[in-house]
């Protein structure tokens, strides 16, 4: 017996048991659309953490000097050794950016929620930063309106901020705020520039901050005494990277008095390192996230091992003839195994839809950016496949091993 | 049961009617018979074990069967007719004996020779119908065609044929459930000749049928018989066994007579 008439036969079956087919399909179902849908989760905020993320918080060929990494999962212990660590200081920024080859870029940025005012708008509690260096290429950030703060006003410490969309909108509504005075912390600032939008992250705005010169008053309010949360280095091409951080941790270490057998007291990070704490929590969610519908699935496997079982017995007379009439032992077994995966393929199928639509609707109503990767639709479709040949293989023996003799007996 | 045979006592050699068929049967064993001889068993045994104790519904059949022949198999109940029948249509294989079938040593094969077998030279009409219920009448009829291996279109074509040769033309299309008890026959009775086998298995066809239904189908199979196709049929009714050209009774799995139709009928009329 051919694959097609095998596979016809099949739904022809189907049909006619409407009612008992769909509670066959339920559980596999059920088990393809959570991994479609948690597949497209972790996927979307996997490309979401790769393209974006990092890029936006740290930059591609670049490395950012700190004393502990930005995002990590650290232990207990671990906290304990990094808040013992000496802070990055401006006399550390000075003495880096003078060891860096030519090309590179640096830029220093101290920031804290700071209270800011203006004439139109009540103080709020916002974020302010103090930069130094080439802090604006770095960031690859332009202006909307007004111009960015110049190489001169950074070493003169002016008294002038570049501010983001909604810092703007809030503080000057409906105004043009180039030329406008800005209180922060208690310190009357001019708006020079206003800077493009940049979008959000996880739902966050990531227009509102405030950007004035590090050695202008804000320094000593966000970090006193001389002290920098972290500088940047970022290198034309991925080539100087390597060389260029080990000048960097030289430089360090010589300041630090670190002894050769010490280890970093500090860090350089990438968005490849960055990415590592994204790819282990990844690797956690997804696993979380396999186990779910895999209990699905082996429970949709067993609904259909039983369903098929059930069918053999039923249809043992039907298998009688079938044999007198000259199927062999594969053509039965191909019957009731074609029977029992396409049924589950169905299932998966509609499993891959639902997941499609659920994914759709937490992207749509949950900050987390859910994109359907055309891999899990199609693993989804296998896995049904691999359900179904799974659950059918013990029935399907159990039909094509009948004596037909008996089988016929059968009522 | 039958009266009458019992306290008849055959007349001539018991189990053979001829004696080319006692030459073929007798021949060593392994000797393969010539082409004319559709159906030869020699010493044809079968026994069921059951839970120890051995129960032998055949002991040692012998019978040689000709191409064209219309032969019925009769016998009380108990006897070894379905046993037997089984064994010829190559649903089962003998615990001791051989079965020739078409030159072809069916003894030896495995489940899956069998099953081909069954496909290209067996067609079987049972008393039951034995029709898919949820399938057409020509889909039931293309059965034997699909696991053939016959291609869709061919598959069509000859199974429409077969239901015309049983006057259904006008019922292809129509479930089981939708014919009456004589229809359901000539369905199975086209499926079982869609094939072309060499011998036409028919086991208490009329079993389930009114006297006039039996009438007609008994028709149908006098008309094959006499068309050239080889009939076998197990009956346990005098009259229908009548309608055969050669009658082999079966008693306690053994062959007790085996005559011309003409000879059984005067006999069991006494
Ligand atoms: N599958 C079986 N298992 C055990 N005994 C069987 C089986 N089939 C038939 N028999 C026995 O073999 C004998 C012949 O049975 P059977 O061929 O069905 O006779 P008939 O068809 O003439 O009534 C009976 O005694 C029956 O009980
Ligand atoms: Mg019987």
């Amino acid at each position: 017996m051919h694959l097609l008439d095998a596979i016809r036969l099949a739904f022809q079956t189907l049909r006619v048991q409407k009612l008992k087919s769909f509670f066959t399909l339920v559980g596999v179902t059920i088990g393809v659309m959570f991994l479609i849908a948690v597949v497209s989760i972790v996927e979307g905020m996997g490309s979401y953490m790769e393209n974006d993320f990092v890029a936006k918080l740290i930059g591609t060929n670049t490395f950012q000097l700190r004393r502990f990494p930005s995002i990590s999962d650290a232990s207990e212990s671990e906290w304990r050794e990094w808040v013992r660590r000496p802070r990055i200081t401006f006399d550390d920024a000075k003495e880096v950016a003078a060891a860096l080859p030519p090309g590179a870029m640096w830029s220093v940025e101290s920031s804290d929620n700071i209270a800011i005012e203006s004439r139109f708008s009540r103080p709020r509690e916002l974020e302010a930063s103090a930069v130094d260096g080439d802090y604006f290429r770095i960031r690859n950030m332009e202006v909307a309106q007004g111009r960015l703060i110049s190489p001169q006003e950074l070493a003169l410490g002016s008294r002038v901020v570049v501010i983001g969309q909604e810092i703007a909108t809030r503080f000057f509504p409906r105004l043009n705020p180039i030329g406008r005075t800005l209180k922060v912390g208690g310190t009357s600032y001019e708006v020079i520039g206003v800077a493009a939008k940049q979008g959000s992250i996880f739902g966050i705005s990531l227009d509102r901050f405030v950007i004035a010169p590090a050695s202008s008053p804000l320094q000593r309010i966000v970090n006193p005494h001389g002290l920098i949360d972290g500088m940047k280095v970022k290198m034309p091409t991925t080539e100087g990277m390597f060389d260029t951080r080990e000048t960097v941790r030289q430089v360090m270490r010589a300041r630090h008095k670190l002894r050769p057998s010490q280890p970093d007291n500090f860090v350089m990070e990438t968005s490849e390192s960055a990415l590592e704490f994204w790819k282990k929590i990844e690797g956690n969610l997804v696993i979380a996230g396999v186990i779910l519908p895999a209990i699905a699935l082996i429970v949709g496997a067993l609904v259909i091992m039983n369903i098929m079982l059930v069918a053999v017995s039923e249809r043992t007379r039907e298998i009688g003839i079938r044999k007198a009439i000259g199927a062999k032992y594969r053509d039965i077994l191909a019957q009731f195994l074609v029977e029992a995966t396409t049924l589950s393929i169905i299932g998966a199928a509609i499993g891959v839809a639902l997941g499609i639509i659920l994914s759709q609707a937490i992207a749509a109503l949950s900050p987390l950016p859910a994109s359907v990767a055309p891999w899990s639709i199609i693993t989804g479709i296998l896995v049904g496949a691999g359900v179904g040949v799974v659950a059918g293989v013990y029935p399907a023996s159990r039909a094509a091993r009948l004596d037909p003799i008996v089988a016929l007996r059968a009522e | 049961m039958m009266p009458g045979i019992t306290d008849v006592p055959s007349a001539g050699e018991p189990g053979l009617s001829t004696t080319a068929e006692r030459k073929i049967v007798t021949a060593s064993a392994g000797e393969a018979p010539g082409k004319d001889w559709v159906i030869v068993a020699r010493g044809l045994t079968r026994e069921y074990d059951m839970g120890g104790e051995i129960v032998r519904a055949l002991r040692g059949v012998d019978i040689a069967i000709r191409r064209n022949e219309y032969v019925a198999i009769m016998g009380p109940s108990g006897s070894g007719k379905s046993t037997l029948m089984n064994l010829i249509g190559c649903l089962d294989t003998p615990t001791a004996g051989e079965y020739w079938l078409n030159g072809m040593l069916v003894s030896d094969m495995n489940d899956d020779e069998l099953a081909r077998i069954r496909n290209r030279e067996i067609g079987f009409v049972f008393q039951t119908f034995n029709l898919l219920p949820r399938a057409s009448a020509l889909h039931n009829v293309e059965l034997p065609l699909v696991y053939g291996g016959v291609p869709g279109a061919e598959r069509r074509k000859r199974a429409e044929e077969a239901l015309d040769s049983v006057g259904l033309s006008d019922r292809k299309l129509h479930r089981p459930n939708e014919l009456s008890g004589g229809q359901r026959q000539r369905v199975a009775i086209a499926r079982a000749l869609v094939n072309r086998p060499s011998i036409l298995l028919a086991d208490e066809p009329t079993g389930n049928l009114d006297s006039t239904t039996s009438a007609e189908i008994m028709n149908v199979f006098e008309q094959l018989a006499e068309s050239g196709q080889t009939v076998i049929m197990v009956t346990h009714e005098a009259e229908i066994a009548a309608h055969a050209k050669r009658v082999v009774v079966l008693r306690d799995g053994m062959v007790e007579s085996d005559d011309r139709r003409e000879k059984f009928a005067a006999r069991i009329s006494g």
